[in-house]
């Protein structure tokens, strides 16, 4: 469960995030939606303790991410926009370094190693250099390296991007089963579909601020548009008049 | 502790695949630099036995204007050799590398002789061929001993002391020892250890900050439940592995090329099997934390893989700058120097190979400076991995 409140972010006289607050429960997937530079990657960031806001909270499972990022690592599973593997390690032994740094150990850990090559058949590609993977190969090995610990809260940053419709439609399933299993999974995108298919709360961000957010059904009320895109874009438009 | 060890050995295995790494770290060392300083050392004492054997062979022009020259030539070792030159085919011979050099007697040599005057002698050089200028050295000296011997007897004649021209005597003491004369050539050695202990780190400490950050894997890395520290302790401790093997290797493969190498022709000999070799990697590995930390910290600072090399590569400069000015100007170790890093290593390995005795004050003061400035760039280095900017 994810609870942030407040969040301002500045980089230098860049003023990233103004007021962002929103929760994501588990149970749920909750898509963040924005165009690029709105704030998505920013937020995702503070998220993961990889950097600090100047004001407000983020929480994850009641814990503080400025003040107890180690706890919220624990129970955080992360996969960033660019899949970061190393090109020397076998698909294997990117996933078992993540899980040795997570502190799982011999049986447990191989067995983890295991369901998950399964699960996303990678039997084929698992013990090939990270090198020559394909895309779809790269999200994949990427994905069961942030799931080797089994986190309660998993973030996505713009998982789909450059990805072709066999991957797209995995990864979606994917997604679903993390939330049926009780997880909280919390996504960025700037592709309107996408989160329209997946997402059951939806929070839109322009500017640096959350200018709308609930389920598909709310957001449409709420700005009165007849679809979900058209509500995007006056979402967004609402927010670049403030 | 876990957490330490696992990036440890991820490091260490991840770079061991990489054939970049393999090749800058290992070959430079292992192969090349030894390769190189064999070639060079081989060859300049190679060239020192053929000159001091070899009888110098001199073309003479116009030797029939001058036969108690040539006799003294002769008598002295020359091998004269006539020839039918005028001076300007003489001078275009010596140029072209035809004649390495070219004694020309004049015609009037002979007049100018008998009247008491300055007798005319052209000896045609080429003082930037530096192959002849031995030849060149012994024929003018062989030239300027037979007009000194000249004027004794002219003064002689007249009733006058011939050390009337020599109103100092000087006499050269040689004292270098055969070790001692091999400093030079040594010298280069330990410039060449500091140069793959830091080429055997470079990529490993490049790869710490700018290559994950690159690779968009520095940013999954820090969400993990590891401290920033541990993960960076652990990079750096592969890195200095990495330096320490590559310094090892580098100063085995010195120990069997030496043992080819023809030192005693030079008047040189080196003191270096495994005991002092395993002396010098002990006071020179003092300086691994130092590289490793000043490289990882430099690395941090640079927005790209590609700017980290170039930046990367002036560093390497600095550790070895006063080496070199140590081995130019002839340094001897004092305790100052010894707070000087690289400088002290240098002196200290020289000692060694030189068979001197070592004050222990010098490796204390070498050693403690040395890995007090490493703890303090590797302070720094941690530092800087918690800073936000370190994702770029």
């Amino acid at each position: 469960m994810i609870r942030v409140d407040g969040l301002k972010k500045r980089f230098g006289a860049v003023q990233a995030l103004h007021d962002v607050s929103f929760a994501a429960d588990d149970g749920k997937i909750t898509g963040l939606l924005g165009h690029n530079g709105a704030g998505k990657s920013t937020t995702l960031r503070i998220l993961s303790t990889v950097i600090r806001a100047n004001e407000g909270r983020a929480l994850i499972d009641g814990h503080d991410c400025a003040t107890e990022p180690l706890q919220v690592r624990r129970s955080l599973g992360v996969l960033p926009h660019a899949s970061g593997l190393y090109a020397h390690l076998s698909g294997r032994e990117n996933i078992r370094y993540y899980g040795e740094l997570h502190g799982l150990r011999g049986a447990e850990l191989n067995r983890s190693i295991d369901q998950l090559i399964d699960r996303l058949s990678l039997g084929g590609v698992a013990e090939r250099r990270a090198k020559g993977y394909s895309q779809g190969e790269r999200l994949k090995v990427g994905l069961a390296r942030a799931l080797i610990h089994r986190p309660q809260t998993i973030i996505l940053d713009e998982p789909t991007n450059g990805l072709d419709v066999n991957a797209v439609r995995m990864l979606r399933e994917l997604i679903r089963e993390l939330r049926d299993s009780g997880r909280c999974v919390l996504f960025s995108s700037h592709v309107m579909q996408e989160v329209a298919a997946l997402c059951d709360d939806i929070v839109i961000i322009s500017h640096g601020r959350v200018v709308v957010r609930g389920t598909p059904a709310e957001i449409l009320k709420a700005t009165g548009a007849p679809d979900l895109e058209e509500a995007f874009v006056r979402a967004a438009e609402q927010g670049e008049g403030t | 502790m876990g957490a330490l060890w696992t990036v440890f050995r991820k490091e260490v295995l991840e770079n061991l695949r990489d054939r970049r790494v393999i090749v800058s770290a290992f070959f430079f060392g292992v192969l090349l630099a030894p390769v190189i300083f064999g070639l060079t050392t081989t060859m300049v004492s190679k060239r020192a036995v053929a000159n001091q054997d070899k009888p110098l062979n001199l073309p003479i022009a116009g030797a029939s204007n001058a036969p108690n020259l040539v006799q003294f030539l002769r008598e002295n070792g020359v091998k004269v050799e006539d020839v039918e030159l005028t001076s300007d085919q003489a001078m275009s011979a010596v140029r072209s590398g035809r004649q390495d050099l070219v004694l020309i007697i004049g015609e009037d040599y002979g007049k100018a002789l008998q009247a008491g005057e300055s007798a005319p002698l052209s000896l045609v050089v080429d003082t930037s061929n530096s192959n002849t200028a031995p030849s060149a050295d012994r024929a003018r000296q062989l030239l300027s001993a037979y007009g000194h011997q000249l004027a004794m007897l002219r003064l002689m004649v007249r009733g006058i002391s011939p050390t009337v021209i020599e109103p100092v005597g000087v006499q050269t003491l040689d004292v270098a020892t055969p070790a001692g004369r091999s400093l030079l050539i040594l010298g280069m050695m330990t410039y060449f250890c500091f140069m793959s202990m830091l080429v055997g780190g470079f990529y490993l400490a490049i790869d710490t900050t700018a290559g994950e950050r690159e690779r968009g894997s520095l940013e999954p890395l820090l969400t993990l439940p590891v401290s920033r520290s541990q993960l960076i302790i652990g990079k750096m401790l592969a890195t200095s592995a990495f330096m320490s093997v590559s310094l090892l290797l580098t100063l085995a493969t010195f120990g069997v090329v030496l043992t080819f190498i023809p030192l005693e022709a030079l008047g040189m000999s080196a003191n270096f099997g495994p005991r002092v070799i395993l002396a010098i990697f002990a006071i020179m590995v003092t300086f691994v934390p130092m590289g490793a930390g000043l490289m990882t910290v430099v690395a941090s600072f640079t927005r790209s893989n590609r700017e980290a090399q170039s930046w990367l590569s002036v560093v390497m400069m600095f550790p070895i700058a006063p080496i070199m000015f140590a081995v130019v100007t002839g340094t001897k170790p004092s305790a100052g120097l010894m707070a000087v890093p690289s400088l002290s290593q240098h002196l200290i390995a020289t000692s060694l190979m030189r068979g001197d005795s070592i004050p222990a004050l010098h490796i204390l003061i070498c050693a403690g400076t040395t890995l007090a400035l490493g703890a303090l760039l590797v302070g720094a280095a941690i530092k800087l991995y918690q800073r936000e900017a370190i994702l770029g």
